[in-house]
Order: structure tokens, then C-alpha cells, then sequence
């Protein structure tokens, strides 16, 4: 029945993925904000002058990029089983990432030289101030590569939200593929196109970290 | 005690066989990936073009195309395509391999490149054959940078073994999934299982950590007991693409 490439499987199946991959972009996009904001609070929560609150975050974080994104993505979906599951799939990809993320900040905030702090100080500046007037813009700059880069993986890592039947691309491609037998155009194609958008993507950033001098 | 654990206990043949696939799965995968990740990444710095060229295509492919898409074309497309199949576990093991080999190019490339420029001319005027060049000089001092660089990715390998779930091999999600769907007791089946993950990388880390600690004594550099039981650095992983 399936000899060889079917090119009308990949015509008639390329519409649908491309609708899945939509929903692609979107989860990645989404789920990059909310790791990029959560990651931040996480990073400056760990830098509180109490344990109380230091080492629980440090726990939890560690716990978190220490366990499978799969366990803790159908773990969810079954625990919110009235939520839509692509809320569910946008949450535990930016939970998920912002364990890495602050890490990324943390190492970016130490990079902040340490006179900087002390000025601040001289300057008695209120805390918030600090932060967002003197800090952050110095460390967030020297993240943006590494960001970056987590953002690309995270976008390999959405077919993963297919098996909480979110119907992005690859949702699309198991589907049309169950239904067609045609397993091989479709996932074929749905990898050329993650290698299509990921790797231009990925030069991208290699440009940014030289040119940001890392 | 609820249900769950007491089942848990009940079926714990079951849980250790679905252990076993998991923890076979990685560390085969990492295996297969290891030998990759030094082959491409020595080839990387070849002088040859052609050997360059077939290294940089085969990292940039399969970084680029998702493991996801890696597994499942191992699993449901190439029968189709080659008449040949594999078990389940098998098709992980090659796909976490060439995925994960991928990546660990990068690191060996980055740390070769990494070992100071007059190493090799020192290496050079004392007469030495490339390939002891390689083995007694370069790989020693590179080593010990990759291998922070490998912990992060080794994790990264443990934790996509839940995907041999969608290929319906017996692996410990799996198992714990069955025993959910038992007792109804989702969020003790869940954390269970992701508390177990957890100890898992944590056991994995320090052993890790145990290698790097015995590299760098190999060029003299000692630590102390405490770097043992330190976490991975994220850090090392961000930077420089190595995910």
C-alpha cells in the first residue's frame, strides 16, 4: 500500500501541519514568556536575605529541571483535567524552563561587578531601585544569548504538549498519519520543519552571544 | 497507607522490571551517545573538509529535528520505509544516542578547542605522534571541561525516557501509569514517580561528579570531598548552545 514517498500525502498533509505548527509557535512564544518572567522573580527570590525563603526556592527549582517535562506536563493535565489542556501545556513549559532560566539569571546578576552594588549603596538607593535601575539592565543584557537558546529547545520540545492532546504540529502529523498510513511523509515533513525554523534561529543567537562577546 | 503505595508495594516486581527498561534505555543511550559525541567531535576539528562538512550536517540535523520526531520516525516510519523493525526500548535507545550524540559534538568540539593553543605546539616540538598528541595532551585537559557539560546532558537523556511510554514499552512510567489508572490516585502516582526521576539524577550527578573529580586528579588538580554532592551547573549548559 505504501511504497516509497507519497507526495500527495505530503500536499494534502502540509495545510494541516502547518495549522498545527501555529499552535507550535504560540505554546513556544507564550511558554518563553512566562519562563523568561517566572525565571527572573525566581532569581532575585533567591537572593533574599532570609533562608526561609532562599532555600525553599533553591528546592524547588532543583526539583523541578531535575525531573521529566513529560511526567510533570501529564501529571498536570490528569490533576486539571476541566483546564484546556494548551493552558496546561504553556504553564508547565514555563514553569518547567523557568527552573533553567533563573539559573541563567543568577549567573547573569554574580557577572554584575560588585562595585555596582556598592555604589548603589553609597547612593543609599532603595532596594527596588537597585534592582531595576542598576542590575538587572546589566545582567538581562548579558543573558539574552543563553535565553535565547533555551527558547529554541523549548521549541523542540513541544511535541510533547501532543500527548495531552494539544493539536500542534505534531498532534496533526500522528493524526493524519493514523488515519492515512502515511507515517513516513508526515513525519518527514514535521521534522524539516523544525530543522527549517530551529536552525536559522540557532545562527541567530550564535551571532548575538559573539557579538555580546561570550 | 493509601492505596496507591500499598499497591506500590504490592507490585513491586513490576515497578523494579519498569526501573530496569528506564535506567537500560539511558544508560545505553548514553553510551551510543558518548561514541558519537567523540567521534563527530573529533572529526569536527579535522583538517579534511569532507570530514568537517558530514560532522557539521549530522550535529545541525539531528539537534535540529526534534528527538520527538527522531522517535517516532525510528518507530512508526521506518519500518515502512526499510521493512526492518525495532523494539521499543531499541528505537529509544538510538534516538536518545543520535539526539543526545549530537549535542555532545558540541561539547567535545568546545572543549578541544578550549585546551591553550601552546599545549599543542609544546606537544609538537617534543616530537609527539598525532595520536599521542591527542590521547597524553589534548584529551586529558579537555576532558575535564566536558564532563560538566555531559552531566547536564546525561539528565537532559534520563529525562526523556518517559517518552518510551508512547511506544508502549514497559518502562517505569509506564508501570506507575498502570497503577494510577488502579487505585484512581493521581497525585500520589505522579509525585511518586517524579520523586524517583529525581533521585535518579541526583544518583546520576554525583556519579558524575565522582568522574570529574578523578579526571582532574589525573592532571593534578584536587577537590575537595564536597565537590561531590554539588548540582549540575546550568550555567555551563546555557552557554555556548551546548542544549
Amino acid at each position: 500500500m505504501n511504497d516509497g514517498f507519497d507526495w500527495d500525502a505530503v500536499r494534502e498533509s502540509l495545510p494541516l501541519l502547518l495549522e498545527g505548527f501555529r499552535v507550535t509557535l504560540l505554546a513556544t512564544v507564550l511558554g518563553t514568556l512566562v519562563a523568561a518572567v517566572l525565571g527572573l522573580a525566581v532569581a532575585v527570590a533567591g537572593r533574599a536575605p532570609s533562608r526561609f525563603v532562599t532555600v525553599p526556592v533553591r528546592v524547588v527549582t532543583e526539583f523541578v529541571r531535575s525531573t521529566p517535562l513529560l511526567v510533570q506536563l501529564v501529571g498536570a493535565a490528569a490533576l486539571f483535567n476541566t483546564v484546556e489542556p494548551l493552558y496546561i501545556g504553556i504553564t508547565v513549559l514555563g514553569v518547567h524552563y523557568a527552573a533553567y532560566t533563573s539559573e541563567v539569571y543568577r549567573a547573569g546578576i554574580d557577572g554584575v561587578p560588585k562595585g555596582q552594588w556598592e555604589a548603589c549603596r553609597a547612593l543609599s538607593l532603595p532596594p527596588r531601585r537597585t534592582w531595576q535601575a542598576v542590575i538587572l539592565p546589566q545582567a538581562v543584557r548579558n543573558v539574552l544569548p543563553a535565553l535565547g537558546n533555551y527558547a529554541i529547545s523549548m521549541f523542540k520540545e513541544t511535541p510533547f504538549l501532543a500527548v495531552i492532546t494539544v493539536q500542534e504540529m505534531v498532534f496533526e502529523a500522528r493524526k493524519y498519519g493514523a488515519d492515512h498510513f502515511a507515517y513516513t511523509e508526515v513525519f518527514t515533513l514535521a521534522g524539516l520543519i523544525f530543522l527549517v525554523a530551529s536552525y536559522p534561529t540557532s545562527l541567530l543567537m550564535r551571532k548575538l552571544e559573539k557579538r555580546l562577546g561570550h | 497507607m493509601s492505596d496507591f503505595f500499598s499497591l506500590l508495594v504490592e507490585e513491586f516486581p513490576q515497578v523494579r522490571s519498569g526501573l530496569w527498561v528506564t535506567l537500560q534505555a539511558t544508560v545505553l543511550g548514553a553510551l551510543l551517545a558518548g561514541v558519537l559525541a567523540f567521534a563527530l567531535g573529533l572529526m569536527a576539528g579535522s583538517r579534511l573538509l569532507l570530514a568537517r562538512g558530514f560532522s557539521r550536517v549530522v550535529v545541525e540535523f539531528f539537534r535540529g529535528t526534534s528527538l520527538y520526531i527522531q522517535l517516532f520516525w525510528l518507530y512508526y516510519a521506518m519500518p515502512l520505509v526499510t521493512g526492518y523493525e525495532l523494539a521499543p526500548v531499541a528505537c529509544g535507545v538510538v534516538a536518545f544516542g543520535l539526539n543526545y550524540g549530537a549535542y555532545g559534538a558540541e561539547v567535545v568540539r568546545g572543549a578541544i578547542n578550549s585546551v591553550p593553543r601552546a599545549q599543542y605546539e609544546a606537544a609538537i616540538a617534543l616530537n609527539l605522534s598525532p595520536s599521542r598528541r591527542l590521547w597524553k595532551v589534548i584529551l586529558p585537559q579537555a576532558w575535564v571541561q566536558m564532563i560538566p557539560s555531559f552531566t547536564n546532558l546525561l539528565i537532559q537523556l534520563l529525562k526523556c525516557t518517559p517518552l518510551l511510554w508512547l511506544l508502549s514499552a514497559a518502562d517505569l512510567m509506564t508501570v506507575v501509569q498502570t497503577l494510577r489508572d488502579r487505585t484512581g490516585e493521581t497525585l500520589a502516582a505522579y509525585l511518586t514517580l517524579l520523586a524517583v526521576y529525581f533521585v535518579l539524577a541526583y544518583a546520576l550527578t554525583m556519579l558524575m561528579n565522582l568522574l570529574e573529580r578523578s579526571a582532574k586528579r589525573r592532571l593534578g588538580l584536587a577537590t575537595g570531598a564536597s565537590s561531590l554532592f554539588k548540582s549540575r551547573s546550568a550555567s555551563t549548559a546555557a552557554l555556548g548552545g551546548t542544549r
